[in-house]
């Protein structure tokens, strides 16, 4: 029985060419960047450059100064919050988040609100899993001095609308937090057009390999922050009474960076863009649908998010009488991989009024019989659990 | 494999998630403890009404979570209903898996032994009278973010540290 990998918004299976991208830099390419003034170091250095360009050019960011290489998403927004976060937040200062946040955009805030005294405040969700876009005017107040915002729920699939989210934050004097984990691999990402301030999302969901993640920040604003970690690469100078940070990006580069990792996230890029994002987007809009249809049609199934109009492709649900875990359980032990719990959104879950749920997340490689497989699945469990 | 094969799944345990043995509160209850699994939010609460002699005249449970750790919560239960607290603390946890019959992973071993360490903290947790006896009390609980939040220092980079 062939493996239906329906949890996708969790980690991508990379191809080939990503895998190849890797193994050759290791095998021939590989030394450490920025150091070396030998020949290996050079050609190690290009392709790490190279990847940058990459980044640059599939977020239409304005300069490669502004594409800092992190660990991921979650070192991405502390990064943001330590050094940023800490510079400029003052004691009764507001960080705007929504309901609908992962943990990785909650948990560096709070923390940074305990550091500062500035308070975390959440915009609210409809019951449908949507931003409640009518009370977002009580919360973007003149106090609001960032807005951390999804572009996609990782839960709800629900696909917020940011050029309006970003604009009326500007409007009052607040900066704009973009957690875009679940949207750069599935949707055509451009900052410019966007206006976002800060961008952040990680190699591992879009077919690069994990330990790489990416922060896009505005120029003047990476300018004025102090570096995050110090050490190695981040500086121009160094003495016994202190040090000069380099110029970026390499000034919130501290260490030496992941190298292969995002020499193959450049990889990765190079593969999606040959596919096109917006063929990615539209078959997996066209599997929500077809997977809403089938999920549908089994009783008792209720859906998490507003429908596969407006998200991406992720399907989170519940069944009726049947915990997350059973059904992810049972599923596996019919080649069907989905994620169930509460997918790093404990508030989130609460909200909905619920412990735990089951999520299906779709790529490109996802097909048609795999969500008729799903869903035939779902109905053997359903039927196992009302035997009487 | 058919889905009505599976060992995890069998009718034995279906019926003990289906038709719990005394879920609920338990009418004068003298010990009770909660407890959930971090991991999966699991939870189970124990209340038990034990007398002067040592024997545990009625034990109920409540909670919420997956198949495995609210049927094993059934069994453990209808097992100890009646028995003495000494026999409850004999009950070892290998006990436990035995008495659920059907292998499970490490991981799973966890959900099904939830209420095993639930009740042998609740035979050492007496209730205060009028205590709560709430079952889904602990359902709404509010996080202990108080114990999250970690010390950090709050000595800060100079604003910008460029000196150019």
């Amino acid at each position: 029985m062939p493996l239906a990998y329906l949890d996708n918004a969790a980690t991508t299976q990379r191809p080939r060419q990503v895998i190849q991208a890797i193994v050759d830099t290791y095998e021939k390419h590989y030394a450490n960047v920025h150091r070396g003034i030998h020949w290996l170091s050079d050609q190690s250095t290009d392709l790490y450059e190279e990847a940058r360009g990459k980044v640059q050019a599939f977020i239409n960011s304005p300069s490669r100064e502004e594409i800092i290489f992190t660990h991921g998403t979650t070192e991405s927004i502390n990064l943001v919050a330590r050094s940023w976060g800490d510079a400029n937040l003052k004691p009764g200062d507001e960080i705007l988040l929504t309901e609908m946040e992962h943990h990785a955009n909650i948990v560096p805030w709070q923390q940074a609100a305990a550091r500062t005294g500035a308070v975390v405040r959440f915009l609210p969700i409809t019951d449908d899993g949507q931003l409640a876009l009518d009370q977002l005017e009580n919360f973007l107040t003149p106090r609001t001095r960032l807005l951390a915002v999804t572009a996609i729920s990782n839960v709800l699939g629900t696909i917020n609308p940011l050029e309006q989210l970003i604009a009326r934050a500007h409007a009052v004097g607040a900066l704009v937090l973009v957690d875009a984990a679940q949207s750069v691999p599935h949707l055509k990402t451009d900052v410019q057009a966007l206006n976002a301030d800060f961008l952040v999302f990680s190699g591992h969901k879009m077919l690069g390999p994990s330990g790489v993640g990416v922060l896009f920040g505005r120029r003047e604003l990476l300018e004025a922050m102090p570096p995050f970690l110090g050490g190695g690469s981040m500086i121009s100078r160094v003495t016994t009474s202190g040090f000069e940070p380099a110029e970026l990006p390499a000034k919130l580069e501290a260490g030496t960076p992941p190298i292969v990792s995002a020499i193959g996230l450049g990889a990765a890029i190079d593969y999606l863009s040959a596919l096109g994002i917006d063929a990615i987007h539209a078959h997996e809009q066209k599997l929500s649908a077809q997977a809403h249809d089938v999920l549908s049609s089994i009783g008792g199934i209720r859906f998490l998010g507003p429908g596969p109009e407006r998200t991406s492709g992720i399907v989170s649900f519940t069944l009726e009488r049947v915990h997350a875990h059973d059904i992810a359980q049972l599923l596996d032990r019919q080649g069907i991989a989905v994620r169930a719990g509460h997918h790093c959104a404990m508030p989130l879950h609460k909200r909905l009024g619920i412990n735990a749920s089951s999520r299906a997340s779709f790529y490109f490689y996802n097909t048609a019989a795999e969500v008729e497989r799903l869903g035939r699945a779902l109905e053997d469990i359903k039927r196992l659990f009302r035997r009487k | 494999m058919p889905i009505d094969d599976d060992e995890l799944y069998q009718q034995r345990i279906l019926d003990h998630y289906e038709e719990p043995f005394h879920r609920g509160a338990c009418p004068g209850a003298t010990h009770a403890h909660e407890g959930e699994n971090p991991l999966c939010g699991d939870m189970v609460r124990v209340e038990l009404s034990i007398d002067d002699d040592g024997a545990i005249r009625d034990a109920y449970f409540s909670g919420d979570g997956c198949c495995i750790s609210q049927a094993s919560a059934s069994m453990l239960i209808e097992q100890i209903n009646g028995q003495s607290v000494e026999a409850v603390k004999q009950f070892s946890a290998q006990d436990m898996l035995t008495l659920f019959e059907a292998k499970l992973t490490p991981n799973r071993q966890k959900c099904c032994l939830l209420c095993w360490r639930v009740l042998q903290s609740a035979i050492y947790s007496p209730v205060a009278v009028g205590g709560d006896h709430l079952p889904d009390a602990f359902c709404t609980r509010a996080p202990a973010t108080a114990a999250c939040l970690w010390p950090i220092s709050t000595t800060r980079p100079p604003r910008s540290a460029r000196d150019r």
